[in-house]
């Protein structure tokens, strides 16, 4: 895959790609969104840069094993902060943090950190499966 | 229902019908990508934007690029 338009068009649009998808996240409380689509938008950013420079460069940008430990972050994560809520004496998720004014970034409590480890986490799992998927019979297995 | 709506929902069915009937998966893929595209629309003009995000980046995105690689991989030939 060595074809000049389509590295271009990549150079251009993996960042905003990758922005957006960011953003999708970020607002994932307050506006249409959240960590799941903003994670999918995220990945395929990665995987335009895979398509596009070859599977050697995303493996430079990203290792494997950097996409794997982001992706049990992300769990983890999520699990953590549930974990919070029970800590505070009330269900697991509850929000402990204060909820702010609606519609604006910092409001919500929880959700917000929520949906970015769920971001996280899709966005890893994504790429792993884009990456298992192309890697063939030589990639290594978990 | 206005008529853009109508207009996009006969396009989903007819995308729907044209990827099932294409021998070459390759064209089929792209169709599919399409029938997400116009798929999300509706979602939106339904009130759900949410869910045409979610299709729009899934469906239409990363799915088709599996798609492809699976072709890439396979050879993409027809049985």
């Amino acid at each position: 895959m060595d074809d000049l338009i389509l590295r271009t068009v990549a150079r251009v649009l993996v960042p905003l790609v990758q922005l957006c998808g960011l953003a999708i996240i970020a607002y994932g409380h307050v506006s249409p969104g959240g960590g799941f689509a903003g994670g999918t938008v995220l990945a395929a950013g990665f995987v335009l840069y895979a398509l596009a420079f070859g599977q050697e460069a995303l493996d430079r940008r990203l290792p494997e094993r950097t996409a794997r430990t982001a992706e049990s972050l992300g769990a983890a994560w999520f699990a953590v902060l549930g974990l919070v809520g029970l800590a505070a004496g009330r269900n697991y998720l509850a929000n402990v943090l204060p909820p702010g004014s609606p519609g604006r970034l910092l409001s919500g409590g929880i959700i917000a950190l929520v949906t970015a480890g769920v971001g996280l986490k899709v966005a890893a799992t994504m790429v792993t499966l884009f990456r298992r998927l192309m890697g063939g019979e030589g990639g290594e297995r978990p | 229902m206005t008529p853009v709506f109508s207009a996009l929902l006969a396009l989903l069915i007819a995308c729907a019908v044209v990827v099932a009937c294409l021998k070459n998966i390759f064209q089929a893929v792209i169709v599919f990508a399409a029938y997400s595209l116009i798929m999300a629309v509706l979602w939106q003009l339904l009130g759900a934007p949410d869910v045409a995000i979610t299709e729009a980046a899934v469906g239409a995105g990363v799915t088709s690029l599996l798609f492809f690689g699976t072709i890439a991989k396979t050879g993409g030939r027809p049985q």
